[in-house]
């Protein structure tokens, strides 16, 4: 996927302007948030299992390597395969090469935020592969040459007469307008595929250290025809999803659905456990497990491990106010909302992605929904720290903060300036009590007035104050 | 509060920026809340800006600097107490900023434990319940960010605002959501800042609220000059110009009035 984070600026200026996705952040809105908000209350243990959570979270974490290596013995007496990458273009390889080994044509796909980071979609293809994505946002988006603008929703951004127009172009059948007519001729569509696709790539929600499953987490059950049919079938999963154990993994489960779109549980919850047994009756005969690592383990140990205990819920977005109002996609990469602007740094590199951490007002909602309780706003911060210590903030901005901070640590030079800019302003828009139009401050003034300050600054009131009391 | 009539809490006031340079009124609103709940009240002569631009602009090194200065120049006081939540919750985040075996770290500690923003402090340490006040008419709250989030000020604006004659609070929708104001967000990126304070100026609007009220001047500032832009009726104002039964004093961005006092 071509990155454009560097273009988020102009990227979210259009987006605040297009009426249609406008529209669907208004769906997304006023759906997810009040459904979370509804299961969280009928939970009176939610919150401590938030805490249990990100506990468990760091203890994984401190001991990631042992996990990791638990679950691929496990999966190896399964009879499957654990393929350890390092970076993305592993990944690619590794995974090209299983299917070249099945002599695939065709790939059916899960939903899997993985393979977009990895791009995998776009190699297969240059590769001869043809990757069919059965998730119904994202044959959509695949239909119409798109990418996710969310992780759990991927077509968020598209409205009901986008599907209809992509379905009639491409199915090449008469024009359809009901949802459930729309979705019946993409299972038609899709049922082809399940049959005839030679491997099947999965992502994974959890990996099982105890019993060398993975698990995916579905509400349409594409997942499960994707995984079951096909001769070979591929789990594409980042490092930090391991668990101890199947109980641990039902803890996550219970935080995972309510805080992604508010039910109790999933519809679809499948663990893949090896390939088929002798006497299993369905199940692929191939099961391999691509661990991506991908710039994760360079996070363990640093101010951003705390990163790696996110589930992938998609509440921090759901309810961040930036994100709703520029969707995903302004964000010029795979991950959008908070958690994006966490994680795309580390992988594409502050250079290109420091817009993202600072697209944030620091408002806290999303750490206030985060299941495993992620200190989002800080870590935005970490990454404005790591961009300053670069010295890639905007020369005007370091100069501003310089400036402001050598004021405010000569109090009297500060008295002056700030009795000064009062007096300023108080000439400039005193008689309406606001400015319309401040030339160094259009940032502002393009959009709203400016108070003006109402008298002499509260030092000089208060200073006035103190002599006339002493003087009585 | 009988003890206090006795001995009276010595308070170090933290003015912050906005409220010196562009409102005076509501530092000297929290000085007379605190006065009335049995405070003597000071205000120590070598504070400024809390540093809250640089350590959000990811200037670690500037930030340190300006926490030092504020730590020292509020040391000496029983409290430290603010009409600001963001403010004072950058106080609060001062311990960040210095390593363990730095001795400003304890003094950033000792700090933290004696900051407070002004509702909070009248309702959570003072437990205080005389508001001596009347506001005849329908407002609605504001809950920023910072004071919301990281210092837990919800009911105690709310509170003290009951106690008040007259007053009738209309919740708006939306009333935690951020207004998008963010500091150097809303000039950084003006467009997104823009869509966040008109939902905002809509919700406060469609309450029928006539006044807005909020504890930060921050976002305040930035929804009153919206509110203005769009011409729409409802006024602003700090929660403690209601408190203290200080509004006489034009509503923010409002100048109604005489300008009495030489430029």
């Amino acid at each position: 996927m071509q990155i454009k984070s560097p273009e988020f600026k102009q990227s979210a200026r259009i987006a605040l302007q297009d009426v249609n996705l406008q529209k669907a952040l208004g769906n997304l809105k006023a759906g997810f948030p009040g459904k979370r908000a509804a299961a969280v209350a009928r939970m009176p243990e939610f919150d401590r299992l938030r805490d249990e959570a990100r506990d468990l979270k760091n203890h994984i974490l401190e001991h990631l390597d042992l996990y990791l290596e638990e679950f691929e013995a496990r999966v190896v007496e399964n009879g499957g395969q654990v393929h350890w990458c390092r970076t993305a273009d592993d990944a690619r390889q590794t995974i090209l090469q299983i299917c070249r080994e099945q002599n695939a044509k065709t790939v059916t796909k899960g939903k899997s935020m993985v393979t977009e980071e990895i791009n995998l979609n776009e190699y297969l293809e240059e590769n001869g592969i043809h990757p069919v994505e059965t998730d119904l946002g994202e044959y959509i988006l695949q239909l119409r040459g798109d990418h996710p603008s969310h992780i759990i929703a991927p077509a968020i951004h598209l409205n009901l007469e986008d599907v209809s127009e992509a379905f009639h172009e491409h199915h090449k059948r008469p024009k359809l307008t009901d949802p459930a007519a729309l979705m019946a001729e993409a299972r038609e569509m899709l049922r082809k595929q399940f049959v005839a696709a030679d491997v099947g790539i999965t992502g994974a929600n959890f990996l099982v250290a105890e019993t060398g499953s993975t698990i995916i987490v579905t509400n349409e059950g594409n997942g499960d025809l994707t995984q079951t049919l096909p001769k070979t079938h591929i789990v594409v999963s980042s490092i930090e999803k391991v668990v101890p154990t199947l109980e641990d993994m039902t803890l996550f489960l219970r935080l995972l659905a309510r805080s992604a779109t508010g039910q109790e549980f999933s519809v679809y919850n499948t663990l893949s456990s090896g390939n088929r047994r002798p006497d299993d009756q369905d199940g692929p005969e191939n099961f391999h497990v691509v661990l991506v690592d991908n710039g994760r383990s360079d996070m363990v140990g640093t101010e951003f491990q705390e990163m790696l205990r996110c589930i992938r819920c998609s509440a921090c977005m759901n309810h961040c106010p930036v994100y709703g109002a520029v969707g995903g996609h302004s964000y010029g990469w795979v991950y959008p909302g908070p958690m994006g602007s966490v994680l795309t740094p580390q992988m594409i590199g502050i250079e290109q992605a420091a817009l993202l951490p600072n697209a944030s007002t620091a408002c806290g909602k999303c750490e206030e929904v985060c299941p495993v309780r992620i200190p989002l706003p800080k870590l935005m911060r970490h990454w404005r720290e790591k961009e300053f210590e670069q010295h890639l903030t905007p020369r005007a901005v370091r100069w501003g903060l310089g400036s402001w901070a050598f004021l405010a640590t000569h109090p009297m030079l500060y008295r002056l300036f700030s009795s000064s800019a009062s007096r300023l302003m108080r000439l400039l828009g005193g008689q309406k009590g606001r400015i319309s139009k401040l030339p160094l401050a259009s940032g502002w003034t393009d959009h709203r007035d400016m108070p003006v300050p109402t008298g002499k600054t509260f030092m000089q009131q208060w200073q006035a104050r103190q002599k006339q009391e002493n003087k009585s | 509060m009988s003890d206090t009539q006795t001995m009276p809490i010595k308070v170090g006031l933290f003015v912050t920026c906005l409220a010196d340079m562009f409102r005076p009124e509501v530092a000297f609103a929290t000085v007379k809340l605190l006065e009335q709940a049995g405070c003597e009240v000071e205000v120590p002569r070598n504070q400024t800006c809390c540093g809250q631009p640089a350590f959000n602009s990811g200037d670690k090194h500037n930030s340190r600097t300006i926490a030092r200065q504020t730590i020292e120049a509020l040391e000496g006081y029983r409290y430290v107490v603010g009409p600001s939540g963001s403010c004072i919750g950058m106080l609060h985040h001062y311990p960040e900023l210095f390593t363990e075996d730095d001795p400003w770290k304890a003094r950033a500690e000792a700090l933290k434990a004696r900051a407070f923003e002004v509702t909070s402090f009248l309702v959570d340490v003072l437990n205080f319940s005389g508001i001596q006040s009347e506001f005849n008419g329908k407002i609605t709250y504001h809950d920023s960010c910072s004071g919301l989030r990281e210092l837990g000020i919800k009911q105690q604006p709310r509170q003290l605002l009951s106690e008040i004659d007259g007053v009738e609070l209309a919740e708006m929708q939306e009333a935690e959501t951020c207004c998008g104001f963010g500091g150097t967000f809303c000039v950084k990126y003006p467009d997104i800042s823009n869509r966040m304070v008109s939902n905002k100026t809509g919700f406060a609007a469609d309450s029928g609220a006539s006044t807005l009220v909020g504890g930060d001047l921050g976002c305040l500032l930035n929804m009153a000059g919206k509110l203005k832009r769009e011409g729409r009726e409802v006024q602003v104002r700090h929660v403690v110009e209601l408190l203290a039964d200080m509004t006489g004093t034009p509503a923010i961005g409002e100048a109604d009035y005489d300008l009495g006092q030489p430029l």
